[in-house]
């Protein structure tokens, strides 16, 4: 019964999804006998009385168990009262954002998100999709898995990063996976696997140290090959550009190919003259990061438990806490609504709060201390899309000092440090045109 | 809801409550001239304004600050009982965050730690004792530039007492300073001697406590600085000495570099020697090499508040004045990691003390208001500045960061006292309050 849910689950979603014949030969290939008798496992409240309803997730195993996402009423009253409840600093003695979100502007977003926001409708959008969790090194890994109904579809693994999550992507999916109802041709489509990385969304939170990029790396490769996956790709951001460029390195079996929307080209030394002028515009637009940006950045880095013991406390400090970040960094026109929506934003937002994960997702900065803009040398083929909202716009002769096979570069008109949430056509354009070359 | 009371009670409470402290203090003659010296007013007329409680149901845990005039207006604490019954419902719902994968300090303050504070705070710290021991003190609010600043001021019994303004910094508070008064203010009930004496004023940083908090950019530590010289001045001083660590080490020393009237010199538990002077030809010495490590160390490891604080204060305001937890814990992290303890910070510091300074922040919601102070002068202000009025140093060797001498010859040009205090740390008055009063004696014995 739950089998049959789960599969009509899948083959419900509007983006067609590998037939079930395509579905069961997969599992098979992945050896994993309990795939197909899993249910879907709701997420279960643990509540004492006066307490905070806990979310637990189910047990991962070495199966990739399908997942759906059913958030309990209780985490949600409980939202609810702790917003109707916030206690609010003074207000900024500014006119403006430089010392971090005005207070008018966040009663806005949290009054909206009190009375108007609807988390059910997120839920569905992602039950909408095939999720599930799988064990990997240890934690278990949530990821919406979308198939192709294309025979030659390239699979590729799309990671978020901070403060984004699995919701920055899924206006790209469809697109990606069905790409002749989307604008494109049969020849675009890929396989898309979006996982959640460690101690973010749905995936386990690590109890162990020593979840660095590189270790997600390989997990992420061991997820493709758990999948099926023989030969793929994989892109990301901000930390997945992190866990991708790990993985350019890892060069593990199948990995065909990378695309950034945030690449780390620095050289190990910047010259102190003779700069190109995108050159110094990189270089100043890191130190002005550096210098003015890199707070949050910092504190993840050193204590990500004392700040997460704050956020986990207050949804509004919460949403302060990422809304700052959707308005320092995505291309808007003074209004940050006019790059995302406040659903989407607040998808995000209510995803950090209700999995109670700002301790947990902040312990990535601790746990890739130091990181630089040095990303490193990679051989394997690389592809760079620059949108002009990055926090700084990668230039392209360092790019090709990095990469010794730069098989894609394109800088975009529009677009900033969430490219697929904020411009999800454009995103897909650059996938389809970066790894156009790499279709077999 | 408290209603002030009638001028004539409140002024003979207010004498009663000066008159009730351990320490002797000004008898009312002197009290009544200083007044007259400062040429307020309004001083004696005005009556004691407690906090009041704003009207609304919705908002009866909220403190409002009396208003303030220019006049020196006697003040006490009280904060309502909504508001305290308000920090308790929250503490009892909290939402806590995974246990993570350090159990120790490394990551911030580990969970087990964190909860045994939060269930102390909870069931047993009671903040009514605290209120007790400030209203126990002469506490007033003035106007300074526009801002309403509050301050306890304790005069000594003895004629010649040398006044000192002591300012405290972040994430510490007036409390830091309370065990010191008696035995600054009289000396001869504890083991000094009368000419040891002082005058102490100990105000509340702007954006701090029962401060205003600032409605406008601008309060850098230059400005705190004038405003501090503007009440030494209105209290009717005119030569006086100014103490500080932390960012009271910045106003105080900000103090001598605008050479404030009446001045007549400082003493620091925390010299603004940073960045350090250049390196001699030969290269830093040992010692200076230990110093520079400590500062790699804070910029490296132990800064990320200071960074997030100078950057977007208002950000991390929001989650601080929701979250009695979160603010407990930002501040309960630097007792940890910045006082004198092999650990835990209740050997150092005791627990009620560290919960009197937390819940000071809470009920006066000054999260984002303090750390606003990092906003206008982490960068700008808080550095190394040449002074040239004299300076006295005591470096507590539990501190984060313990300079060498050296530096200190460097950077003032009348350095006349330097001492190394073996034990203690960044919150000297409040570890060490003994070892930091005989440091004030013994650094401003040869100024009186």
């Amino acid at each position: 019964m739950q089998m049959e849910n789960d599969l009509e689950n899948r083959t419900g979603a509007t983006a067609p999804f590998s037939s079930r014949r395509q579905f069961i030969r997969a599992a098979a290939i992945i050896g994993a006998t309990g795939l197909l008798s899993a249910g879907p496992v709701p997420i279960r409240a643990q509540q004492s009385a006066k307490k905070a309803p806990l979310l637990v997730l189910p047990a991962a195993t070495a199966d990739v168990t399908p997942f759906e996402v059913h958030v309990p009423p209780a985490a949600l009253d409980d939202l609810k009262r702790r917003l109707a409840t916030a206690r609010w600093p003074d207000k900024e003695p500014v006119a403006d954002w430089s010392q971090g979100v005005p207070l008018a502007k966040i009663r806005a977003l949290t009054d909206y998100w009190a009375r108007d926001y609807d988390w059910r409708r997120a839920e569905r959008a992602l039950n909408a999709l095939p999720q599930f969790r799988t064990a990997l090194d240890g934690v278990g890994i949530y990821f919406i898995h979308a198939r192709s109904k294309h025979e030659r579809a390239l699979p590729i693994i799309l990671t978020h990063g901070w403060p984004g999550s699995v919701f920055e992507f899924l206006d790209v999916i469809r697109p990606l996976t069905d790409p002749t109802a989307h604008g494109g041709s049969e020849n675009d489509a890929f396989h898309v696997v979006v996982p959640a990385l460690p101690g973010f969304g749905f995936s386990d939170k690590p109890l162990e140290k020593g979840w660095n990029v590189a270790r997600i790396a390989n997990a992420w490769a061991a997820l493709m090959k758990r999948l099926g996956y023989e030969r793929w790709v994989a892109q990301g951001g901000d930390w997945g550009a992190g866990v991708t460029t790990a993985l350019g390195h890892i060069q593990p079996p199948g990995l065909a190919a990378i695309h950034l929307n945030w690449a780390f080209v620095f050289p190990e030394k910047i010259p102190t003259e003779g700069l190109s002028q995108d050159e110094q515009r990189a270089v100043d637009a890191a130190a002005i990061f550096q210098t003015q940006g890199a707070g949050y950045f910092l504190e993840q880095a050193t204590r990500p438990q004392t700040i997460g013991t704050a956020l986990a406390d207050s949804p509004v400090g919460q949403a302060a806490w990422i809304y700052e970040k959707f308005h320092a960094w995505t291309d808007h026109d003074g209004d940050v609504e006019s790059a995302l929506t406040k659903d989407q934003m607040l998808d995000d937002i209510s995803l950090y709060w209700l999995t109670n994960s700002a301790a947990s997702s902040a312990r990535i900065y601790w746990e890739n201390k130091p990181a630089t803009y040095v990303g490193g040398k990679i051989d394997l083929p690389v592809g760079v899309s620059v949108f002009p909202r990055e926090i700084y716009r990668a230039p392209r002769s360092w790019a090709e000092k990095t990469y010794s096979k730069l098989i894609y570069w394109n800088e975009l008109a529009k677009g900033g440090h969430f490219a697929a949430f904020e411009q999800p056509a454009a995103f897909v354009r650059e996938l389809r045109a970066c790894f156009s070359t790499l279709r077999v | 809801m408290k209603f002030p009371r009638t001028e004539e009670q409140s002024m003979n409470n207010d004498l009663e409550n000066r008159t009730g402290v351990p320490t002797p203090l000004t008898s009312r003659r002197t009290f009544i001239r200083a007044a007259a010296a400062a040429s307020g007013a309004g001083i004696l007329s005005a009556g004691l304004a407690p906090i009041s409680a704003s009207g609304s149901a919705e908002k009866d845990t909220q403190i409002v600050l009396p208003t303030t005039t220019k006049d020196v207006t006697p003040f006490k604490v009280h904060v309502p009982q909504a508001a305290l019954d308000d920090l308790k419902g929250r503490l009892a719902t909290v939402r806590w965050p995974d246990r993570g994968s350090a159990t120790d300090w490394s990551q911030g303050v580990p969970l087990a730690k964190a909860q045994a504070l939060i269930e102390y705070w909870r069931t047993r710290y009671d903040w009514r004792r605290a209120e007790s021991s400030l209203n126990a003190l002469p506490q007033f609010r003035t106007q300074i530039d526009g801002l309403g600043i509050y301050f306890i001021h304790v005069r000594s019994k003895h004629e010649n007492a040398l006044p000192i303004i002591l300012t405290h910094g972040w994430p510490g508070s007036i409390i830091e300073f309370l065990q010191v008064i008696g035995p600054l203010v009289d000396p001869t009930a504890h083991g000094g001697k009368a000419d040891e004496a002082f005058d102490v004023v100990i105000p509340s940083l702007p954006g701090f406590g029962f401060s205003d908090k600032p409605t406008e950019a601008g309060w850098r530590l230059p400005r705190i600085a004038n405003a501090w010289a503007a009440l030494m001045a209105r209290l009717g001083y005119s030569r006086y000495a100014a103490q500080g660590g932390d960012l009271g080490a910045g106003v105080s020393s900000w103090m001598a570099k605008q050479r404030a009237s009446g001045l007549a010199a400082i003493h620091l538990n925390l010299p603004i020697v940073f960045p350090p002077p250049p390196p001699p030809p030969g290269g830093y010495s040992a010692v200076e090499q230990s110093a520079l490590a400590q500062l790699g160390k804070y910029a490296s490891d132990g800064s990320g508040y200071a960074s997030i604080q100078a950057t977007r204060p208002q950000t991390l305001g929001y989650g601080l004045a929701d979250s009695p937890v979160g603010q407990a814990m930002w501040i309960y992290e630097k007792f940890q990691a910045w006082s004198d303890n092999k650990g835990d910070p209740a050997e150092a510091i005791s627990v009620d003390h560290m919960l009197d300074d937390i819940t000071l922040y809470w009920l006066t919601d000054t999260a984002a208001s303090s750390a606003r102070v990092y906003f206008e002068s982490f960068a700008k202000d808080f550095a190394r500045v040449p002074i040239d009025l004299p300076v006295a140093v005591s470096i507590f060797k539990g501190d984060f960061f313990t300079p060498p001498k050296v530096w200190g010859d460097q950077t003032y040009s009348k350095l006349f006292y330097w001492n190394e205090v073996p034990k203690g740390g960044h919150f000297a008055a409040l570890e060490q309050p003994e070892l930091f009063v005989a440091e004030l004696r013994k650094s401003f014995a040869q100024m009186r």
